[in-house]
């Protein structure tokens, strides 16, 4: 037998076969489990069952997918399409069995793990909130590889298969249950029953109807490519991210025919995966992974969150970590500070937990605590007050001798030093920054700020905390800005210099989005708060000899904030920016504009690595795209420059300085590299 | 023996010492004639939580939760339990829900006590809970049994036919709220039962009154020195705070209330909406312990449960019911009105705690109901209910006996007395009190 499978024939001869990945707490479909498998499903066809069950030895899931490290280390097309065309082998032999087989699927079903249970007659899924079942290969630039575009429009018809693989997004059981793509959904005591019952049934396996498969005819397909081209333009920017019509070619050029179509599939991804932008956002991938290897559940048990400061950060802070399972308690001056960070808890728990009973139990978990006497029993005290030194000494020492033994003392500080902060402490060593992003709830990266003075085993407790709370930590050293704001501020700064210059904001934010930014750095200022934008720029200002422009400065003075007052650079109503249109010519060409502004951000990125700020390129570039967006499927700045050639960055930055000023002077961190 | 020798010494509370470690209730919300905005596990759970954070006691270290509650909603079927695993109790600590009309709050204190005494326990949760704004509405026998034969009309015909035979009476609701209130025996609503006490002892409309307004006042006097720090906030969801009883009306005077309208004998009664307890939403929540309990966990006491003593009489009498629970307690421990310092009788109606402090001297009424060779000495109206009461700040029927008793031990505590009472009456014809300890006597 082998590691990765056990197989069971009950009295009734029906075969259990259960996936059980050695060495690892998830299903993940790698090249020797796969071979494993074939074995197993050789196995299991000489015992003659009546039926075949697939279930998953895993508490977290069925299968999460194919093995997307191995993805990273392809040798070649060549290579990558012997390995698909040898997973299409092992499917169409579990397709081809001789007697009914169904997958039991409870918890996450997602990519390979998906086409593997489409390759079964049946699939039956656990209807709870855990189960997702989806093919999210777009998302790291390829197309579901494993036979799923054949399978899945047989399944569902072609739209709705395409709709399904092109969005990349995940479905409920109950969705997958209305789509077609399980049989039954069933709470998970009779998991094993309904899986028994379909065998026991042996009706034909399902197929869409002959109505779902008319757009497969061929005089069709263009229309319909064109119908659904349209509606990818609608999300995403296909020159970035071009997989959704890779898999959209794909279909039309194949869909009459099985055969074409597997055979297609393999050429196109592994054409595809070996290109830049899927290798790319595989390593975005994996650095995420790296960034949650920083931190270890196992060293710290945290149950208990005490938060200082009801306003909008530490008021989210507490509700993301009540959301995580965390008891929190949430204290302020007065109660009337606390109602308002309650309320937007409500809203959050009942957005993010569909069940009524798990969102009570969210607002059970969090306590307005006014007279802070969560202090005392809190395994981790963060403290999310106004930006006060005196303000915040003053409250650690009220803090510090309540703290239990081993309990975290954090600080949300956004640009005072921890040593300074820490100073008065009887222990300065047990001061951690924990530095959240806003919106908390949907920014995934947590900074977790060190300085020379704090305990290395606090920093640890820290960054195992960030796992507890599903974030992302990034241990960066204590310096203004430490690393997403530092290299953020010099980007913003030049959207701004460059609207002084005359180019109109819509402008300047396009060339930010067509390089890959999520958003515009104008549209980003304004989202964030003018106010937020100039303290901070005001206090890296002296560290970093930023200077800060007159006119952030006159607009915040005048009361326009952005979004939040209606009005910054641009004008707000229900929340969106008005753009107007853009009438004049631009003084500067948008190559420069794009350079001006990513060049700026990079060259930052090179100063923090020299400062060691974070320890290496990885981790800069993890910290960048999960603190700011910075554009995925460019790898992150550090990979950016490489991907450019070093010394061709570098020439561009003294070329920048000669024409704009001695703002793009290459930090001395260039000479080591190029 | 007769009886009340008996009684004597039998009822005595036996066993280990029951500590009080300390006490939270929520503010007392006014019932507006609409569902409040907390149910009542979600009142105790509010009240319970703050208790245990401020006394940084892990949740899941008390061995049981014992819960009082006249009336929960459809989905708090043994609300002491919901409120236990809504803590973080854990699914492995018991809770139960006990109800005594009016005494709920304080049956739960007494059977946390018993449970603790007899060393069964160490550390018990117990307090009472009551949204009574809401108490279901619910469908007259009428409509329920016409709903019964529309359920089974399958046909159009017998639809029809059953939709032919529904009338305006059939969809007059129940109000449970007031038939609760209601004595189910003898068919006098609790607010007539007052009226036959005022009438029994005399007590005319123009003392209830001024009596109503003193009760205000104190409330008023107690929220302005920061006497009220049991009262731990409520939050809503909608982004409101509750930080004191609302039915407090500072301003109050006899006058204003001279002009309401009785309520309960129309025209002739004195019993008035003003004069009465308020119908409110609320919860009170307190932590016992033996004094094994107290030691391992460093925890605080406030004072000692003592003894408890519950009496029945006529269910028409039933505001007296405190002087039948009260006089054997003062029995037992050879007290006399003088030796108690914190007296807290429940304020059902004012002229309920009047008819109760003249019963309670009267030789006549003791002689003949209590088999006492004559009355107490005047109860210190200076001692009595010196922070308000149920006619200021409400009486959720399920947290009143909880309240009460938390309250009686801080003003104790405040005041530096060694003995208090806490007693209530009972709807249904019955009487409760415990006789509480101070901290210092309690500690030495």
């Amino acid at each position: 037998m082998n590691p990765h499978f056990s197989i069971d024939k009950d009295s009734n001869g029906i075969a259990w076969l259960t996936f059980d990945k050695a060495d690892s707490g998830t299903n993940v479909l790698t090249e020797e489990v796969l071979e494993a498998f074939d074995q197993s499903l050789v196995t299991v066809a000489q015992m003659h069952p009546k039926g075949l069950v697939i279930l998953s030895g895993k508490r977290n899931g069925f299968i999460a997918g194919a093995d997307v490290k191995a993805f990273a280390r392809v040798a070649g097309v060549a290579s990558a399409e012997k390995h698909i065309r040898r997973v299409h082998e092992i499917f169409h032999r579990l397709e081809a069995m001789a007697f009914p087989t169904v997958a039991a699927i409870r918890g996450f079903c997602l990519g390979g793990g998906l086409e593997l249970a489409l390759a079964c007659d049946y699939r039956v899924c656990c209807n709870d909130g855990g189960t997702r079942l989806g093919f999210p290969e777009v998302k790291l630039g390829i197309f579901p590889g494993y036979g799923g575009t054949v399978r899945a429009t047989r399944l569902l018809g072609d739209l709705k298969a395409l709709e399904l693989m092109l969005g990349g997004r995940t479905v409920s059981a109950r969705a997958a249950r209305r789509l077609g793509l399980v049989d039954l959904a069933v709470p998970q005591r009779q998991l094993r029953p309904a899986a028994l019952r379909l065998l026991d049934e042996r009706k034909s396996p399902r197929r869409a109807g002959r109505l779902a498969r008319v757009p497969a005819f061929a005089p069709l397909r263009p229309l319909v490519t064109r119908f659904m081209t349209r509606q990818v333009h609608k999300h995403v920017n296909t020159e970035h991210y071009p997989a959704p019509l890779e898999l959209l070619a794909h279909w039309q050029a194949t869909a009459g025919d099985a055969t074409d179509m597997y055979a297609s599939e393999a050429s196109n991804v592994a054409r595809l995966i070996n290109a830049t932008t899927a290798q790319n956002l595989i390593r975005v991938f994996l650095l995420q992974d790296r960034l949650k290897a920083e931190g270890n559940k196992a060293d710290f048990a945290p149950r208990h969150v005490h938060v200082v400061g009801g306003g909008v950060m530490g008021g989210d802070i507490a509700a993301w970590c009540a959301l995580k399972g965390m008891r929190v308690t949430l204290q302020d001056r007065a109660p009337e500070y606390l109602t308002r960070a309650i309320e937007r808890a409500h809203t959050l728990f009942r957005r993010k937990l569909k069940d009524r009973y798990a969102a009570q139990a969210a607002v059970d978990r969090l306590m307005p605590d006014h007279r802070g006497s969560g202090v005392r029993s809190a395994d981790v005290v963060i403290e999310a007050i106004f930006e006060d030194i005196d303000a915040k000494q003053a409250l650690y020492a009220e803090i510090e001798p309540q703290l239990k033994p081993g309990a975290v003392l954090a600080t949300n500080t956004s640009s005072i030093p921890l040593a300074t902060l820490g100073e008065k402490l009887a222990n300065p060593g047990r001061l951690v920054g924990l530095h959240f992003f806003n919106p908390v709830a949907k920014m995934p990266l947590l900074e977790i700020v060190r300085d020379t003075t704090t305990d290395a085993d606090v920093v640890t407790r820290a960054a195992a905390f960030a796992r507890h709370i599903d974030k992302l930590p990034l241990k960066v050293r204590s310096s203004p800005g430490f690393l997403v704001n530092r290299v953020l501020m010099p980007y913003l700064l030049e959207a701004v210099e460059l609207l002084d210059e005359g180019v109109p904001a819509a402008v300047v934010d396009q060339a930010a989005v067509s390089f890959g930014m999520p958003m515009g750095p104008i549209e980003l200022a304004d989202t964030v708060g003018l106010d937020i934008c100039l303290s901070v720029a005001q206090k890296m200002a002296e560290a970093l000899h930023n200077p800060v422009p007159e006119r952030l400065r006159e607009m915040v003075e005048a009361g326009e904030l952005g979004r939040k007052s209606g009005k910054g650079f641009y004008a707000w109503r229900k929340g969106k920016a008005d753009k107007p249109a853009v009438k004049t010519e631009s003084p500067i060409d948008a190559n420069d504009i794009s350079d001006r502004l990513v060049l700026r951000l990079v060259n930052e990125s090179v100063a923090c690595l020299r400062e060691r700020v974070v320890d290496d390129e990885d981790l800069l570039d993890a910290g960048v795209i999960f603190g700011t967006g910075f554009a995925p499927f460019r790898g992150g700045p550090m990979h950016y420059v490489h991907s450019r050639g070093d010394v061709a960055v570098k020439q561009r930055l003294d070329e920048l300085e000669n024409r704009f000023g001695q703002h793009f002077h290459a930090d001395a961190g260039w000479g080591a590299m190029a | 023996m007769s009886r009340e020798a008996m009684n004597h010494d039998a009822g005595r509370l036996r066993g280990r010492p029951v500590y009080v470690v300390d006490g939270t209730r929520t503010p007392f919300l006014k019932a507006r004639g609409r569902p409040g905005p907390f149910h009542a596990s979600d009142l105790a759970h509010a009240a319970g939580r703050a208790l245990l954070t401020r006394l940084a006691v892990d949740a899941g270290r008390v061995d049981q939760v014992v819960l009082g509650c006249v009336s929960s909603g459809p989905d708090e079927a043994n609300i002491g339990r919901v409120v236990a695993l809504r803590l973080g109790c854990g699914e492995r600590v018991p809770a139960w829900t006990v109800q005594r009309n009016c005494a709920s709050g304080m049956q739960a204190v007494e059977s946390a006590a018993l449970e603790i005494a007899s060393g069964r326990c160490d550390l018990v949760l117990a307090g009472g809970t009551e949204s009574m704004s809401h108490h279901p509405v619910l469908f007259n026998e009428l409509m329920v049994a016409w709903l019964g034969a529309w359920s089974q009309a399958r046909t159009l015909g017998a639809r029809g036919k059953a939709l032919m035979q529904l009338r305006a009476q059939h969809f007059k609701p129940v109000i449970a709220l007031l038939r609760g209130l209601t004595d189910p025996v003898v068919g006098l609503s609790m607010g007539q039962t007052a009226e036959e006490l005022a009438e029994r002892f005399g007590v005319d409309r123009a003392t209830m009154d001024a009596y109503a307004v003193r009760s205000h006042q104190r409330l008023d006097r107690a929220n302005g020195n920061g006497w009220m720090d049991e009262i731990e906030p409520l939050y809503d969801s909608d982004g409101n705070v509750y930080e004191h009883d609302d039915g407090l009306r500072p301003d109050s005077s006899t006058d204003a209330l001279a002009k309401l309208r009785p309520v309960f004998d129309r025209p002739v009664g004195r019993v008035t909406a003003g004069n009465s307890a308020q119908v409110t939403d609320g919860a009170a929540m307190l932590l016992l312990a033996s004094q094994a309990a107290v030691e391992a966990h460093g925890l605080p006491v406030l004072g000692r449960i003592v003894d408890s003593q519950w009496a029945g009489l006529d269910p028409a009498q039933m505001g007296l019911g405190p002087v039948h629970a009260m006089a054997p307690l003062m029995q037992r421990h050879g007290l006399d009105s003088d030796d108690v310092g914190v007296w807290e009788i429940n304020e059902a109606f004012a002229a309920q705690v009047i008819a109760c402090t003249r019963a309670w001297q009267s030789d006549g009424y003791c002689r003949d109901q209590l088999g006492l060779d004559g009355g107490f000495a005047p109860i210190d109206e200076d001692r009595l209910n010196v922070d308000g009461g149920g006619v200021s700040l409400g009486h959720p029927v399920g947290a009143s006996g909880a309240r009460i008793t938390l309250h009686a031990l801080k003003v104790m505590q405040r005041e530096q007395r060694g003995v208090g009472i806490a007693s209530l009456c009972i709807g249904g014809g019955q009487g409760g009190a415990l006789l509480l300890e101070g901290a210092q006597e309690a500690n030495a």
